[in-house]
């Protein structure tokens, strides 16, 4: 299985966040902790609807926790 | 390793088990050479229904005992419902299972064909139904693995 090409900062935005938890996060936005553990590890790219809902979760535009390609950051 | 892996784990463990004890069990009865058509169907028949429903109960109470054993080792509660990547992968997985189904079921339907005896084809379509089975845990461990 090749890596997604949609990245993300989700791990160090939960860091920046009062270090909030993989759970937390799920909670928050609605999944289970799998799905949060399998975004940071790059395994899977998520429909944009849950894009959307984990980017308010950080109160952050989309562009600024999922990213396209190489990161640049 | 996470909950859904493990689950993938003690299925395919569980579904190996059952299937192999379950043949070792109705092995005995097996039809002999030219025992009447009718008993042979009866047979095969019975052993099918008979599989589902040790299946089914058996997938259910193995299922209880593994949560269990879950919350107690990792004091975590299972995940309680599916999100979109259970879904994804639970399809990707259906897809698989289904595909190496509908092999077995063609070859079943090729052994008729080729003039085969009808046990054959009992024993490549209940093979086939395992080996789907097989194939459907194994898509989903792959994919809680590696991604999707």
């Amino acid at each position: 299985m090749g890596k997604n090409l949609v990245g993300n900062h989700i791990r160090k935005l939960r860091f920046n966040h009062d270090e909030m938890t993989q759970q937390q996060l799920a909670d928050k936005v609605g999944v289970t902790r799998q799905t949060i553990v399998a975004l940071e590890k790059g395994n899977y790219s998520p429909s944009l609807e849950l894009a959307f809902r984990i980017a308010h979760a950080f109160n952050l535009p989309l562009e600024e926790v999922f990213f396209y390609g190489e990161n640049t950051k | 390793m996470t909950y859904q892996e493990k689950k993938s784990i003690v299925l395919l463990i569980s579904t190996i088990l059952i299937f192999v004890s379950y043949c070792l069990y109705m092995y005995p009865g097996y039809p002999k050479e030219g025992l009447e058509l009718n008993e042979t169907f009866r047979f095969w028949g019975s052993f099918v229904l008979i599989l589902t429903i040790v299946s089914i109960v058996a997938h259910i109470i193995i299922s209880i005992i593994f949560n269990i054993i879950y919350r107690i080792t990792t004091r975590e509660r299972e995940p309680s419902f599916a999100d979109e990547l259970d879904q994804l992968i639970e399809l990707k997985a259906h897809r698989n299972s289904f595909f190496v189904f509908i092999i077995g079921f063609l070859l079943a339907m090729g052994s008729l064909v080729l003039f085969q005896p009808s046990q054959v084809m009992f024993i490549i379509l209940i093979f086939s139904g395992f080996l789907s089975d097989v194939t459907g845990s194994v898509t989903k461990l792959y994919h809680y693995r590696r991604g999707v």
